[in-house]
């Protein structure tokens, strides 16, 4: 599993070179949000932080799916997990974070059987070893992950499985782009995009976005040298009033995207309105599946809905998410949130904003 | 969220069982040797400068590339006591079996634990066997105790990295911790990476030989080469700061745990050291571990610095800085 091909993409010469191009063209000061979560770890584990000219101030968006999953949805796994005869099985993100009163990790300690999984496959074959159990996947994540819980319960028809089924809390990026637009508070000036969201849904999926708020974006790859690259390409489109959107990480990312991704994806799954965690309700942001597939849908086979539940108080994930807080603005930060005692989801995750300030910031 | 049940988390080898550590442990059992907080207990009887270690075996799979549960647990033990500075001499064993467990496994196991006394130069010269109901512990727990002797000169401790030393790491990092992980059911790469597992005490023996006031040695391994820098760094009250581009590791190592998400300095490792040695003898010491072939990898890889006390920060590739801190519990695989 050798990927030496990366080196190149983590130079420290190539690096430096990008700073000092940087250091010219950037002359006002200007705010870009890094949309994803992998974006975020990736500029505090590499540091690019500190090195970038005081003009340039980096936000951390929304792009953490255990960040922005609804607590009540957190709420109900936990319902689920409860349930006799089930199987939870779930990334492994998702283990610790609260939801109101309690977290699937702790669960696991009262006797849940809940099992993390590194594929949707294994919850599969999960499901076809337990005939009596009922196996519940918990569909968290973005386009990325998506295809492949789309793809799933596909299989699970064709392996006549009666006993699998997602629990679809999925949300989609490009609408979370415009409510940071029209939420005037935000005031980002260009946007570096995901990586593996981008490589499923294509540059094309951005084209609307882009056509209506004209605001510069460049998709990046998670190396060092990706990222300066794509921060050097909004500088410049920025500086000189060109708002463009461009591909930076043309090694992985095509116009078009993963077709085959996208269509089974579209076959199985519909888009509705998502609550985001901190943020609210967004138009067309997440999906459900359909009709056709309800029998896999452990939202419509279990009765466990639970109603709205309000966001901790005094944690300001919403704000940190929408890039108008930074977690040292928080009064939680550090005192009541670490984590260990993790409030908000922010600090859970670890690709959540606060959780990476907490574990690589240096002051 | 606090909790009143034990999560895995608090046997993860991070902030949690340092927690539970510090405040359950410690408080109850309080006494200057224990209070030492080293790899082991170090203690004179009569003359004689002892360690004396202790360590349960709790890993699944029992076989994994590169090893077992039993060889695990000696060269886990006898590793212990090196750290102390101490040649090991005497290992107990005592098993947990599950009903139901193969025979033809256990002698195995068994025959795995002489090959690697034999190979440590330890006698295991005391042991207990239960075996317990199904499902009441998970197929085969081994727990092993060793005791060494400390030569005189020797003073290794947690408590003595001093400002200007320098940290040697012995070897690439991560392997045990991705060769399990890589094996255990539900994950099916197709990988070349086996643990680690190893005796380290020739190694230190000769590193002794070249610089006999080392000032601290730690194995990494749960929580990895950052949780033992912090531990260190705590216990001495100093800061450390390490260079990201000179610890060693495998590709295969980067390549699964990029895929997962983890950090391989948070990786359990079973045959590496860490080594804070004074800077004139660095060089020396550094030469005396490559010819080893436990050591042939090995690198300085940072240095003590008086500001930050208690902090790790890593200097970045690309010449950023990060903070290096100790993580809750084990790394969780992210979603995308």
């Amino acid at each position: 599993m050798a990927i030496k091909h990366l080196e190149e993409y983590r130079d420290p010469q190539i690096s430096r070179k990008l700073v000092e191009h940087l250091k010219v063209v950037s002359q006002n000061p200007i705010r870009l949000m890094e949309v994803c979560g992998t974006h975020t770890t990736s500029i505090f584990r590499s540091g690019i932080r500190g090195l970038l000219p005081p003009t340039i101030a980096l936000l951390s968006g929304p792009g953490c799916p255990v960040c922005v999953t609804a607590q009540n949805e957190i709420d109900t796994f936990i319902t689920l997990s409860r349930i006799d005869d089930v199987i939870v099985t779930t990334f492994g993100d998702l283990m610790r974070v609260p939801g109101t009163n309690s977290s699937l990790q702790q669960e696991r300690a009262y006797g849940s059987d809940i099992r993390v999984v590194y594929s949707t496959f294994d919850a599969l074959e999960i499901a076809k070893k337990n005939p009596l159990k009922k196996i519940i996947f918990l569909g968290v994540g973005f386009e990325t992950t998506a295809p492949t819980i789309a793809a799933s319960i596909r299989t699970a028809v064709e392996m006549k499985l009666d006993n699998y089924f997602v629990f679809c809390a999925h949300k989609l990026l490009p609408p979370a782009l415009a409510f940071l637009m029209e939420a005037k508070t935000t005031n980002i000036d260009g946007f570096i995009l995901p990586g593996h969201v981008s490589v499923i849904i294509g540059l094309k999926a951005y084209l609307p976005f882009f056509e209506q708020y004209q605001v510069p974006c460049v998709v990046a790859g998670f190396e060092p040298v990706d990222i300066l690259q794509a921060i050097f390409m909004l500088a410049e489109q920025i500086e000189n009033n060109n708002p463009d959107i461009a591909n930076g990480y043309q090694r992985a990312v095509t116009y078009d995207g993963n077709i085959k991704a996208q269509k089974v994806m579209d076959d199985v799954f519909e888009a509705i309105d998502a609550s985001w965690r901190g943020i609210g309700k967004i138009s067309k942001s997440g999906l459900k599946i359909r009709k056709e597939f309800a029998s896999f849908d452990a939202e419509e086979m279990f009765d466990v809905r639970i109603s709205e539940t309000e966001d901790p108080k005094g944690c300001a994930c919403g704000e940190i998410l929408t890039g108008q807080k930074i977690p040292t603005d928080c009064l939680l930060y550090k005192m009541a949130c670490t984590p260990e005692t993790p409030v908000g989801p922010c600090m859970v995750s670890s690709e959540g904003t606060c959780a990476t300030y907490y574990r690589y910031h240096a002051t | 969220m606090k909790t009143d049940t034990i999560l895995l988390d608090h046997g993860g080898g991070g902030k949690m069982a340092h927690n539970l550590i510090a405040e359950m442990m410690i408080p109850k059992f309080d006494n200057p040797i224990l209070s030492q907080l080293n790899d082991g207990a170090i203690f004179n009887i009569e003359e004689q400068r002892l360690a004396f270690s202790t360590d349960t075996y709790v890993v699944d799979p029992i076989f994994f590339p590169g090893g077992c549960i039993g060889d695990l647990a000696v060269n886990g033990t006898v590793n212990d006591l090196a750290m102390c500075g101490a040649l090991p001499l005497y290992l107990s064993s005592g098993l947990i079996i599950e009903e139901g467990f193969p025979v033809s496994d256990l002698e195995k196991i068994l025959e795995m634990m002489s090959t690697a006394a034999e190979k440590a130069g330890v006698k295991i010269v005391t042991g207990d066997t239960k075996v317990v109901p199904k499902g009441a512990v998970d197929k085969i727990f081994i727990n092993t105790s060793g005791i060494g002797i400390i030569s005189g000169k020797v003073n290794i401790s947690s408590h003595r990295a001093c400002p200007g030393d320098k940290i040697i790491l012995s070897g690439c990092i991560g392997d045990h911790g991705m060769a399990v992980l890589t094996q255990r059911e539900g994950i099916s790469f197709d990988t070349s990476i086996s643990s680690d597992t190893a005796p380290l005490h020739h190694m230190v023996n000769n590193m002794l030989a070249a610089c006999p006031d080392i000032h601290v040695l730690r194995d990494p391994t749960r929580g990895g080469v950052a949780t033992a820098l912090n531990e260190i760094a705590l216990q001495s009250n100093v800061g450390i700061r390490v260079y990201e581009e000179t610890i060693p590791l495998k590709d295969d190592v980067v390549g699964v745990c990029e895929l997962l998400g983890f950090d391989p300095i948070y990786v359990a490792n079973e045959g590496k050291l860490l080594a804070f040695v004074p800077p004139e003898y660095a060089d020396i010491v550094l030469t005396v571990m490559c010819k080893d072939n436990l050591g042939e990898d090995a690198a300085i890889i940072g240095e003590v610095i008086p500001d930050i006390p208690g902090r790790v920060i890593m200097q970045t590739r690309i010449g950023g800085t990060r903070i290096i801190d100790m993580l809750t519990g084990d790394q969780l695989p992210r979603i995308c």
